[in-house]
């Protein structure tokens, strides 16, 4: 363990850890946009800036390993007027659109902003104009408002194994783009768009269905494959408008473009929404009580003429631990059979 | 499987058979990515050249169907070199001597002409296997839905056997569950011959303790499995079918047979959130709640209970599952009461003591793993630490049985089904979300480039693929991911539903069908009519 002390308190960490690391551990806030705890240390956009006696200039503590002994300053007004420079520098060039954008309300850069109490640019200079390029249903991307901090790149490549985007051209032409600025043509996890701290990218589906306002947030499990990942439902007026993953969770906060993009079918407007019965060939609407007491009537006198046997269920994968317990014991105490089944061969 | 998700990343070597990982279980899929960053090798033994390939060290593209001569194949080489695990094997198993001798017969020269890998993969497979500290075999359906797939994976789990890679952190056997809840449906005793919690249905002790706790008298005959109810309903034996929440007519193989014997019952009820293919059929039809509007649990495919919440009301006149199903059996003379749908947890862990530690207030943020025998239980990581329920494992001789149905000159192709990432199983769900079927819009049928150049097949083409039981007309997708003389259908989609072509041979043990295996032809020229 390496013993360093930071603001003049004592910290113990293991040797390795970036003193952005050490001060987290020790719930000292340090200021940051292009880092993930997930992903490999970037220092692009110099927020976590902070002092080290004996260093004669601020140094980026998510990419300065701790050493033994090392008295580490995380603010001052120097630092942070640093600090505030850097910020005023990165929103020169970003759409002042905080009203319409997406993602007011859960964005890094206007949660720093608002911190800071940046309103009028003083460093106002040129911007950046983009048309958009994004041929897909997925993933909104609004380039005007990268800051170029890299984690979609980073992500794409550490963590989804994909490579999809990086950062084309340099200094002020520098943009996040697909090979020859072709359309994003991916897996579309979406997981650039989970970790994005700006309105840079965002979910198409999600576009003016609702932001922070009067939207629940419900932490269930995704309707999908086996892998049981932990999914928020973002709900608004009885209506999922998006699907995100914590950080916290057996996933990672990580989903696949069916976990974080598949849940319109909810909502569909084909939704079953009435009990049917067949009458001379068709469906027709009936009532919950007609269509129970014409089953129990129906399956009372299969099992009278035929035997308990005649009489087969299949339950469902798709459904609750507790439904799937009913079923089965409905089919084996109330019918009488064990012919009780699933598609686990299927 | 007997590790779970998180322990993926501290495999040293992880063997893929027969799962394309990455389409069908993408999150595990990034676990096994994370893996390799940390050092990890991979093996992969896959038909078709899967995405995982790329992260590969060695890739075996055998033919769809050998998977147990593969799997004695590398057996035999762990043999020759000394890799068994004679500790493990010795204290741990039974019947060694004899399933040894049963590998006299796969040399990796012998093995590579049955399956088509050079035996130098095997032979490297077989070492990086075997010599691995804490390796872990994954599966899916590649490996079960064969004619001989209890064979397969008797194969799978004499390879951990042998080399003692089993019960123990990061080490062991994987099969990848599906569907979100298939596990936990398994768990709650949905199968014809097992109450819930594994517990048999023809020992008498067994059938009384829930006799008791239902207070109901019990058959003592085991069930039908799902594919077998469609050959009784054809043969007039079974009469009523109640499906809940599936939808046989896509995801059972021979679409035809499964459509005539569905219309050949007395009496059809479906219960589901949409109106499915199989429910067009039915006689009623109950309108259900889906996931994001009820409460209860989901088991996922390393055991872990874990909480499903309500968010939503169901839209219309649509109701629970668990309410349509107590409403009915109550009208039906046998009265289930709960009050909250809690209770039935608690009933259940009354019954199978492996879950009776689990509780919604413990799984309010993690799930819990089963075994997870009592309230201060933390869960079971992985099974098997410091021996098996049974006492001493079995090895089980496997011998290689070629699948039922081969290519010949009528049918000269190999079909093999799967999932695609952007469509889920059989499409109720995903085919209404207008965003994926953008990106994954009709049905196609992957054809190697080799084949495709010799039927004058260009990509995009609209082709006739035709086995024993029918044909579809889909786009080919010339590609080189399938080798020479395989095709690959995705089968969500019902325009072209690829179950038309499947074979409904069934194991005879778990009746699997084999889905992964058939002889199909391939014409041009029918103008996609």
């Amino acid at each position: 363990m390496i013993d360093l002390s930071i603001n003049g308190l004592p910290v113990s960490v293991p040797e390795g850890t970036t003193i952005l690391d050490a001060a987290r551990f020790a719930d000292i806030p340090i200021p940051t946009l292009c880092h993930h705890p997930k992903l490999t240390p970037y220092g692009g956009c110099r927020l976590c800036i902070v002092d080290v006696k004996g260093i004669n200039r601020p140094v980026t503590s998510c990419t300065t390993p701790v050493a033994a002994g090392m008295e580490v300053t995380t603010t001052s007004p120097t630092i942070e007027k640093l600090r505030k420079t850097i910020l005023e520098l990165i929103l020169s060039d970003h759409p002042n659109d905080c009203m319409v954008c997406e993602k007011a309300g859960d964005c890094t850069l206007q949660e720093l902003a608002y911190f800071y109490g940046i309103r009028e640019n003083r460093l106002d200079g040129e911007r950046r104009v983009y048309a958009k390029k994004d041929d897909n249903p997925f993933i909104e991307r609004n380039m005007e408002k990268c800051i170029l901090c890299g984690k979609c790149v980073r992500i794409c490549d550490e963590v989804q194994g994909v490579g999809a985007i990086d950062i084309a051209y340099r200094g002020f032409n520098a943009k996040v783009c697909p090979p020859f600025e072709k359309n994003l043509d991916c897996e579309f996890c979406g997981q650039c768009v989970s970790v994005c701290p700006t309105g840079a990218l965002t979910g198409k589906a999600w576009g003016q269905r609702g932001r922070q306002k009067d939207i629940k947030e419900i932490e269930t499990i995704c309707p999908y494959c086996g892998c049981g990942c932990s999914i928020t439902l973002h709900v608004r007026r009885n209506e999922v408008i998006r699907v995100s993953s914590r950080e916290d969770t057996l996933n990672e906060g990580w989903l696949c473009p069916k976990g974080r993009f598949g849940y319109s079918f909810i909502n569909n407007a084909a939704r079953l929404k009435t009990p049917l019965i067949r009458e001379e060939g068709q469906l027709k609407e009936a009532t919950w009580d007609e269509a129970l007491d014409f089953i129990a009537d129906r399956l009372g006198k299969v099992k009278a003429k035929y035997g308990a046997d005649s009489i087969a269920g299949l339950s469902s994968a798709r459904c609750t631990n507790e439904e799937n317990y009913l079923f089965q014991k409905f089919m084996r105490a109330a019918v009488g059979t064990n012919n009780v089944d699933h598609c686990a061969r299927l | 499987m007997t590790n779970s998700i998180p322990e993926i990343e501290n495999n040293d070597v992880i063997f893929v058979i027969g799962s394309n990982t990455t389409e069908t279980h993408p999150i595990i899929g990034l676990r096994m990515k994370k893996a390799v960053r940390k050092g990890a090798k991979i093996i992969v033994a896959d038909p078709r050249k899967i995405n995982l390939v790329r992260f590969s060290t060695v890739w075996m593209q055998h033919r769809p169907g050998t998977d147990v001569a593969l799997l004695n194949g590398m057996m035999h080489v762990v043999l020759q070199e000394q890799l068994v695990d004679k500790g493990f094997v010795k204290e741990w198993t039974e019947g060694f001597d004899t399933f040894r001798k049963s590998l006299a017969d796969y040399s990796p020269e012998k093995v590579e002409k049955i399956t088509g890998v050079p035996k130098k993969d095997i032979v490297s497979a077989a070492l990086l296997y075997g010599k691995a500290k804490r390796p872990a075999i994954y599966y899916t359906m590649g490996i079960t839905q064969h004619a001989h797939g209890t064979q397969n994976v008797f194969a799978i789990a004499n390879l951990a056997l042998m080399t003692g890679n089993l019960g123990r952190e990061s080490t062991g056997v994987n099969p990848l569950r599906g569907q979100n809840n298939v596990q936990g449906a398994t768990d709650m005793g949905c199968i014809p011959n097992q109450y819930p919690g594994y517990q048999r249905v023809d020992l008498p002790s067994i059938r009384a303790k829930f006799e008791t706790a239902w207070d109901a008298k019990l058959s003592d005959k085991p069930g039908l499995t799902a594919t077998e109810m469609m050959n009784a309903a054809m043969e007039d034996k079974v009469k009523a079918l109640y499906i809940m929440g599936e939808n046989p007519v896509m995801s059972d193989p021979d679409t035809h047979h499964t459509v005539k014997a569905l219309k050949n019952l007395d009496f059809l009820v479906v219960q589901d959130i949409f109106m499915t293919e199989t429910a067009q059929l039915a006689d009623v039809v109950l309108p259900s709640a889906c996931f994001a509007e009820k409460d209860g649990t989901f088991t996922n495919t390393e055991r872990r209970v874990q909480r499903v919440k309500k968010a939503l009301n169901p839209p219309g006149k649509a109701r629970e599952d668990s309410a349509i199903i107590l409403e009915l059996s109550r009208r039906m003379g046998y009265d289930m009461k709960y009050n909250l749908i809690e209770e039935v947890l608690r009933e259940i862990g009354g019954l199978w003591p492996a879950v009776a530690g689990i509780t919604y207030g413990r799984i309010e943020k993690w799930g819990l793993q089963w075994p997870c025998p009592t309230l201060d239980h933390p869960g079971t990581p992985y099974l098997f630490k410091g021996g098996f329920p049974r006492g001493k494992a079995s090895f089980t001789p496997v011998s290689y049985e070629p699948s039922k149905e081969l290519p010949d000159k009528e049918y000269p192709f190999i079909l093999t089904t799967g999932r695609q990432l952007f469509q889920y199983h059989t499409g109720s769900m995903t085919r209404k979300v207008k965003e994926l079927n953008i990106v994954a819009p009709e049905a196609y049928v992957e054809i190697n480039p080799a084949d495709a150049e010799r039927l004058k097949i260009a990509d995009g083409d609209t082709v006739r693929v035709t086995s024993r039981r029918g044909s579809i007309d889909l786009k080919a997708l010339v590609s080189e991911r399938p080798s020479e003389g395989l095709v690959f259908i995705p089968f969500h989609y019902r325009e072209a539903a690829a179950n038309i072509l499947t074979n409904p041979q069934l194991d005879p043990v778990c009746k699997i069908p084999e889905l992964k295996v058939c002889a199909v032809k391939i014409e041009t020229g029918h103008g996609g009519q």
